[in-house]
């Protein structure tokens, strides 16, 4: 967190400085570890075993918060009686199919049945109690490497912090997300939070440290293929009406209850008066997808040809995206290629400097790529808002004008929206109508005609009847009535005033600060916050009192703003039939959530009603250790090496390695460091950046330094099924050998910020990586893999595609056992 | 190995143990340039001296011992100047040492010496070469000689003004050891181009010099231990051998050959090398012992150490009182003033 | 100049007031640095920051091999440099175990931070020390540094001819000639920010306040609390430095809460202003002038043996 949100990181500083104690769990020793009063080192990729150990740990002394966990949690449920276990089947829960290769939920699902003494053998407790029983502290030493002196301290501590007067918070970020079982990581950890009573409460949570400035927007008004803004599923193939889409987002009880508002509204967004009841509000003309669209999948379809055209806006992947040769090669074979950046970045430059052309994989003369490279205003020359990890947005004002020809990606969408309605205005052909029927109409401002971005905040607040902008998303209707570009910021433009440009300093207002920038929704700072009151409405403690019931006045109050029906009282029983937020009792805090109460075990597992079941791919009801995709030992929990439905491409160029190979016997990770940004085209750019981290290096323990014989500052070489990369060796007491079922493992570590380009310029860390995912997310597993490390540096033009290819023989990959597959062990 | 703790000073087990940074300089070694510096410390204390020289040979009415002399201060100073000139970063700002006039720096105190130094003895010369305004002439070179002490040994207090440890330590000796060291080249300048005839007791000026020398640096060396190592050791430490040999040798060759021409050529010449070489062994010194950590942090680290356990006799520390909450009090204060700050800071920008 | 004090007393130890000293009349508090470097983090956001305010050049790009320092020292283009310091903390049991695992003599050195119960990571922001008696101001001879009002030492780039002097004076070897420029540069305090009422760039961007700017009494007494507060947790070694009106440089403007002795940071352990010695300087140079004048006119006028 230091390293990457130093600034976020001030306020972990500050608790410190209160007496907070900070613990700090990751592979390597980082700006982080040295100011946190406790570190643990832990092997990549094992964070469900740790975790699973502390959620074991708790549940073996009963240490749970038994009152919230039985009335905010679903630990009372009752699991059908057919729902079989990892335990039972060696780490496979039931309704697998091995050929399809994945999960039928059915036979997870809840009964509807509940037992508040939580004795029930099929009640999800005891269900949760079994499942982790088996990660002891013992097992937690042979699979993560941590004693379990330090683990126990850890468990102890965070147990001992937690309950009526004491809460505990979880940071985490990439380290948990990059695996393929990134998900199911940070679920563990709302378990665990949710048994020790730590959501919806001040100074608890799971706090999720978000990317670029703006990520956490860019998933709420998605730039992902399978959601429409607010977490509204993208339309799939076989939802032939808005009905069908509707039912498949729609829950019985809860917020989720009113998503046909929400959809209606959005709908009414983008096509005004186009979108009526009677044309079943445009849903026909919908785009609507039928499989994985990810950007991996999408570049393997560059490569088989059937993706022809390409826009990057903001994005390096040539750099930046696991099996980053991969990447390039797809680059080079589109039709054309549109690039916004600031920077010529590695991307939009390949056709004359990728790696591949001096090792003769690729010739300039032979790309046919068109490349279109236009400069992009920075986030200083434009107006806008950030959305930070707290759902927090913040607007930006522009401070200068963009150089010369360099324009916001605003003003592009637009214009290129505005000219080829032009060119259109007069179609009559059908396909062209939602082009010509979308609501384009922003106001231009300025000498390069900017569309105004507040119009278009105002517009994604919605407005009603009356033209005016809304100011809760309770105000939505399905009728057609109200417009809202995305749900869960409605409200951001309440009054018709910029909400996210409040900057009254927190020392004028309370301490939650409310009035600066705006939340969602609905301005709560902390979700589910009704959490913080006990089932009768009353802070669990005065010390955490956060919202509470005031009986006099009958509703909710307190320093934010509830998370709740403000006038539903604690004692609130739905009567028979209810529907939506109205079914939801007086003690539902999880509002969001069908039945009111927050998940331990997930009846769907995560597939949801996403993209995921389309794709074939349900993930399991509950966090497991799986190993990595690639792994130098075995799985230590079960038989089952790595994650079933883990996402993979095999394939002769995304070969994998081997799990417990000797040819590839080391796990190194990436990371970022404060110095660089990501793939690097806004920091090896700069000179007062790139001369903070000169060059790309790895960071490597004394004793893997003396096994392979690398010198310190000398040169090493790191070799995968993929790629070999060379690199400036640091030998730092940093990185230290964990002891793993008996034996050393040693780990690399690689920041992947570096490429050809700019002041500062090396190998790419990412050409090392295979395409192996998240099932949920498809996200890559950039965070743990395998490789070999020896002194010196690589070969150079072709003799690096056969030093490669010799290693991939030697692993048995070409000519041998196959690509990757080989790994159900 | 990628830690910064330890013991830089490797191999020789009698070093000292101590802890750097890397075993990075703490010091910035002088900018001063080779072999400007050298020359100018050299120049500057030949010319002084020979001042005197020739003041007192005009008095003695030895007139090519006291032309000899002026000349030399002359063509000295001016030389001096250039070398000083030379090495500044922006020369055409020489001028702007007499923007002020301090003496807590040697520098500036020397330019403002210099600067009456300097057109005194560039006038005596003048009138001895051109032939003109005799009287003027010889009364600016007797002028030219009151501050030619001060020339002699000025430039000795310049370096040891400083906090390179190797000149800084050695303040009390080093205006002793230039000081002679000017007086021996003058003498042997004079031995070299003067007549015979009238080079009568300029040995014996040569023989306090140099003795003035070799008994100020040996009792510096003495003095100083470690720092003074790199008077002792390396490139420096040859110097100043070469430069002892030399003027010692010089010395007793003019005394000896007092009567021979050649011999008192010849011990002239020994004694102006000798001179010079002084001046590039301590200059060489200096920049070793910045360039060091050793030499900065060992000296300091005992006195540090001695300090610590004298006063931990005096008065045993007391019992620590913590008050955390004006710590957090202050934090919000300074967001405040902070936050309050950083918006005016855009604006600014 | 004020008359009342003695010209030693202006040149080291305790000093009431710094700039009334060095003759503004009624000046503002005196202000500087408090860095607590026990709370940094090594994010290098000053070294950044003050590059862009000031318009420093960038200081080479080389990669240095000392943990995450590749900037190196402080210089003519970079006034401020965090440093990184990695410090292995020794438990023979556990090491002896994984030396055991790798198949090494116990004795044999196999560090591993959880083998040795960890690494201690130590991270210091350095600055110019804003000295009470500087070294730099004392001996530049064109007056090109001063003393400012807030008692900051700052150079004048138009006054200052290069000559290096400030550079072989300074006990820290902050300050220093710029290459190809041949001006001497360090640290202004951000002159022109403070005399608007802005932090320093430095302070301003400090994510932890490892950097905190302020009236210096008030630093002091702050920094004495946080100090006294971590050796109470049990930091045995934390020491303020260069916080002392009475030590060699009569205290900094700009002083550090350090974890290790100040030379493990590459700090001098006791740094002291040249120019303290001074005068006894200007008497020895006065016996030496003597003696040379005795000896040339004893030897030649005295007329030799
Ligand atoms: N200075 C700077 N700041 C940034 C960025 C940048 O590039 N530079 N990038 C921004 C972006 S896009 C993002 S997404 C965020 C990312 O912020 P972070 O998630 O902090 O980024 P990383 O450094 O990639 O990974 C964090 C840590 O995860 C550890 N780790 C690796 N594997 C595991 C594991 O299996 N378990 C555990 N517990 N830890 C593991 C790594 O050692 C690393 O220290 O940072 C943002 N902020
Ligand atoms: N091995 C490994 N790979 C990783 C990761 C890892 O931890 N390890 N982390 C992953 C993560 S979390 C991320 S987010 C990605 C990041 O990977 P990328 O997003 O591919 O890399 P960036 O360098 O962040 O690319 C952002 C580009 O946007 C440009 N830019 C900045 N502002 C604007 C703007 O306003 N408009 C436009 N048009 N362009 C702009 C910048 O110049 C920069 O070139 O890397 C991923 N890849
Ligand atoms: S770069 Fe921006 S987002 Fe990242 S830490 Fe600094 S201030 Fe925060
Ligand atoms: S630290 Fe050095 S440069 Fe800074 S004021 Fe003191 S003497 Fe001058
Ligand atoms: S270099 Fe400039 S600032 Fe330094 S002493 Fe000389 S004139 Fe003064
Ligand atoms: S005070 Fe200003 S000049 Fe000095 S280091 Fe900080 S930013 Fe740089
Ligand atoms: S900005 Fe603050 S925290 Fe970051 S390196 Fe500098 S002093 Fe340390
Ligand atoms: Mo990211």
């Amino acid at each position: 967190m230091a390293e990457n949100h130093p600034v976020a990181f001030q306020w972990v500083v500050e608790a410190k400085l209160r007496g907070a104690e900070i613990i700090d769990v990751d592979p390597r020793f980082t700006r982080t570890s040295a100011l946190a009063n406790r570190y643990v080192s832990i092997r990549a990729g094992t964070d469900i075993a740790f975790l699973g150990g502390v959620i074991n740990y708790v549940l073996s002394r009963g240490l749970e918060f038994r009152e919230y966990v039985v009335n905010y949690t679903n630990a009372a449920m009752l699991v059908g009686e057919d729902f079989q276990d990892t335990e039972d089947l060696d780490g496979l829960f039931s309704g697998w199919d091995e050929q399809a290769g994945n999960y039928d939920a059915s036979s997870w699902q809840l009964t509807g049945e509940r037992d508040d003494t939580l004795e029930h053998p099929r009640c999800v407790f005891q269900v949760l109690r079994r499942h982790f029983a088996r990660y002891t502290p013992e097992m937690v030493e042979r699979v993560c490497g941590v004693p379990p002196a330090d683990f126990t301290a850890i468990a102890e501590s965070m147990t001992r912090n937690s309950g009526r007067d004491r809460t505990t918070a979880i940071v985490y970020s990439l380290g948990w997300t990059q695996h393929t079982i990134g998900v199911q990581n940070i679920r563990a950890a709302s378990i665990l939070q949710l048994l020790l009573g730590n959501m919806g409460r001040t100074g608890g949570g799971i706090l999720a440290l978000r990317g670029h400035a703006s990520i956490q927007g860019s998933t709420d008004v998605p730039t992902l293929f399978d959601l429409l803004p607010g977490y509204l599923p993208m339309p799939h193939v076989g939802q032939d009406d808005f009905d069908t889409y509707v039912a498949g987002g729609q829950l019985p009880a809860g917020f989720w209850g009113d998503f046909r508002s929400y959809a209606v509204s959005l709908q009414k967004a983008w096509f005004g008066d186009a979108a009526t009841a009677e044309n079943d509000w445009y849903f026909d003309r919908m785009p609507r997808i039928s499989t994985d669209h990810g950007t991996y999948r999408t570049v393997l379809d560059q490569i088989e040809g059937r993706c022809k055209g390409y826009f990057l806006v903001g994005e390096n992947p040539a750099v930046g995206s696991a099996n980053a040769k991969l990447q390039r090669m797809a680059l080079a074979n589109l039709d054309w290629l549109v690039v916004r950046d600031l920077q010529l970045i590695e991307s939009a430059t390949f056709w004359r400097d990728a790696p591949e052309i001096e090792t003769g994989e690729l010739r300039t003369t032979e790309i046919g790529t068109e490349v279109f490279f236009l400069p992009a205003a920075a986030h200083t020359e434009k107006d806008g808002t950030f959305t930070n990890t707290q759902r927090m947005l913040q607007w930006h004002h522009k401070a200068i004008e963009p150089p010369e020809d360099a324009r916001s990606d605003l003003w592009f969408y637009y214009h290129l929206g505005r000219r080829i309605r032009q060119k259109l205005a007069d179609s009559t052909d059908p396909r062209d109508r939602p082009l010509l029927d979308l609501t384009w109409d922003y106001p231009e401002e300025g000498p390069v005609a900017e569309p105004s971005a507040e119009a278009v905040l105002r517009e994604i607040n919605g407005t009603g009847p009356d033209g005016r902008t809304l100011s809760v998303s309770t105000q939505l209707r399905d009728d057609g009535s109200t417009r809202c570009g995305v749900w869960i910021y409605c409200g951001s433009y309440a009054e018709e005033v910029n909400q996210t440009a409040r900057r009254k300093p927190w020392t004028e207002q309370n301490w939650v600060a409310g009035e600066w920038g705006w939340v969602w929704p609905n301005n709560r700072r902390i979700l589910y916050n009704r959490a913080s009151a006990d089932p009768a409405g009353r802070p669990w403690s005065e010390r955490k009192a956060y919202v509470w019931w005031d009986e006099e006045q009958g509703r909710w109050t307190g320093h934010d703003i509830p998370d709740f029906e403000a006038s539903k009282p604690p004692t609130y029983v739905p009567p028979a039939g209810a529907r939506g937020p109205a079914a939801l009792a007086g003690t539902d805090a999880f509002i969001m959530r069908g039945d009111g109460k927050a998940a331990l075990f997930l009846p769907k597992g995560l597939a949801d009603g996403r993209f995921s079941t389309l794709v074939g791919l349900a993930d399991g009801p509950m966090p497991t250790h799986y190993e990595p995709a690639e792994s130098p030992v075995a799985n230590q929990a079960y038989g089952r090496q790595s994650n079933p439905v883990a996402r993979r491409y095999p394939r002769p160029d995304n070969l994998y390695n081997p799990p417990r190979s000797e040819v590839f016997p080391y796990v190194y990770t990436t990371y970022r460091l404060t110095e660089h940004h990501t793939a690097g085209g806004m920091s090896r750019t700069l000179p007062y950046l790139a001369e903070l981290q000169p060059e790309f290096f790895c960071e490597v323990s004394p004793a893997l330094a003396a096994e392979r014989g690398l010198e310190h500052m000398g040169w090493a070489t790191i070799i995968s099924a993929r790629a070999a990369i060379e690199a400036r060796v640091l030998v730092t007491r940093r990185m230290n050998p964990l002891r793993v079922e008996g034996r050393i493992v040693h780990q690399v570590g690689l920041p992947y910020h570096w490429g050809q380009r700019g002041v500062s310029t090396g190998d790419s860390a990412n050409d090392l990586l295979s395409m192996a995912l998240d099932p949920n997310t498809l996200i890559q597993e950039s965070k743990v893999a395998t490789c070999d490390i020896q002194p010196g540096r690589r070969p150079r033009g072709p003799a690096l595609v056969e030093f490669v290819r010799s290693y991939q023989r030697r692993a048995g990959l070409i000519d041998g056992s196959g690509n990757g597959e080989a790994d159900h062990g | 190995m990628n830690s910064a703790a330890g013991n830089s000073a490797s191999g020789n087990s009698r070093q000292p143990e101590f802890e750097s940074y890397y075993g990075r300089p703490v010091l910035k070694a002088p900018t001063w340039k080779s072999p400007d510096v050298p020359l100018y410390l050299f120049l500057g204390g030949l010319s002084g001296s020979s001042s005197i020289l020739a003041a007192a040979a005009d008095l003695t009415g030895r007139l090519a011992l006291a032309r000899v002399g002026r000349v030399t201060a002359g063509v000295g100073i001016a030389g001096s100047v250039l070398a000083l000139v030379h090495d500044l970063g922006r020369p055409a700002r020489f001028v702007n040492m007499l923007r002020v006039f301090k003496p807590t720096s040697p520098l500036s105190m020397g330019s403002w010496t210099l600067a009456v130094y300097g057109p005194l003895a560039g006038a005596a010369a003048a009138s001895e070469v051109l032939g003109v305004a005799r009287g003027l002439g010889r009364l600016a070179g007797l002028g030219a000689a009151a501050l030619g002490p001060v020339m002699s040994t000025y430039t000795a207090v310049l370096i040891a003004d400083s906090a390179v440890p190797a000149w800084h330590e050695a303040h009390p000796e080093m205006p002793f050891m230039f000081g002679g060291s000017a007086m021996a080249s003058a003498a042997g300048v004079a031995l070299i181009a003067a007549p015979i005839a009238e080079t009568g007791g300029v040995a014996h000026m040569a023989l306090v010099g140099a003795g003035m020398e070799l008994a100020s640096s040996q009792e510096m060396e003495r003095r100083l231990g470690l720092v003074g190592e790199p008077y002792r050791k390396g490139r420096s430490g040859g110097w100043m051998w070469t430069a002892q040999a030399l003027t010692g040798l010089g010395a007793l060759t003019a005394l000896v050959g007092r009567r021979s021409r050649v011999a008192s050529a010849a011990g002239g010449v020994l004694l102006a090398a000798g001179s010079l070489s002084l001046r590039y062994g301590v200059y060489l010194a200096g920049v070793e012992s910045a360039r060091d950590p050793k030499y900065t942090v060992v000296p300091q680290r005992e006195r540090a150490d001695a300090r610590a356990a004298a006063s931990a006799e005096a008065e045993p520390a007391p019992t620590p009182q913590v008050t955390r909450h004006r710590r957090v009090l202050w934090v919000h204060g300074a967001h405040e003033a902070r936050d309050g700050h950083r918006h005016r800071a855009f604006r600014r920008r | 100049m004020v008359e009342h004090r003695s010209l030693t007393e202006r040149l080291s130890g305790p000093l009431a007031d710094v700039a009334d000293d060095a003759g503004y009349s009624e000046p503002p508090p005196r202000m500087g640095f408090f860095t607590d470097t026990s709370v940094c983090i090594g994010c290098k956001a000053c070294e950044v920051a003050c590059k862009e305010w000031n318009d420093v050049p960038e200081d080479g790009i080389k990669l240095l091999g000392s943990s995450y320092d590749n900037t190196g020292q402080l210089g003519a283009s970079t006034w401020r440099h965090v440093k990184f310091i990695e410090q292995p903390i020794y438990v023979p049991e556990r090491h002896d175990q994984l030396a055991a695992d790798l198949g090494q003599a116990p004795t044999q050195s196999t560090p591993s931070t959880q083998d040795e119960a960890g690494v201690r990571w130590l991270m210091a922001s350095d600055v110019c020390k804003h000295c009470t008696h500087a070294a730099c101001l004392d001996v530049c001879p064109t007056g090109a540094l001063i003393r400012t009002e807030t008692a900051t030492v700052v150079v004048q780039p138009d006054v200052c001819n290069g000559c290096g002097y400030c550079v072989t004076a300074c006990p820290y070897g902050v300050i220093d000639i710029r290459e190809g420029d041949g001006r001497a540069f360090k640290c202004t305090l951000c002159y022109d920010r403070t005399g608007a009422g802005l932090m320093p760039a430095c302070a301003t961007a400090c994510p932890t306040e490892s950097i905190q700017y302020g009236p210096l009494d008030e630093l002091r007494e702050r920094a004495n609390a946080r100090v006294t507060q971590l050796q109470l947790e049990g930091e045995t070694q934390a020491q303020l430095y260069n916080e002392r009106p009475d030590d060699g440089v009569g205290g900094a403007g700009a002083f550090f809460l350090l974890l290790d002795k100040p030379e493990v940071y590459g700090f001098p352990p006791d740094p002291v202003v040249t120019t303290r010695d001074i005068r006894k300087m200007w008497g020895y140079l006065a016996g030496a002038a003597a003696a040379v004048a005795a000896g040339v006119v004893g030897t030649l006028i005295g007329g030799g043996p």
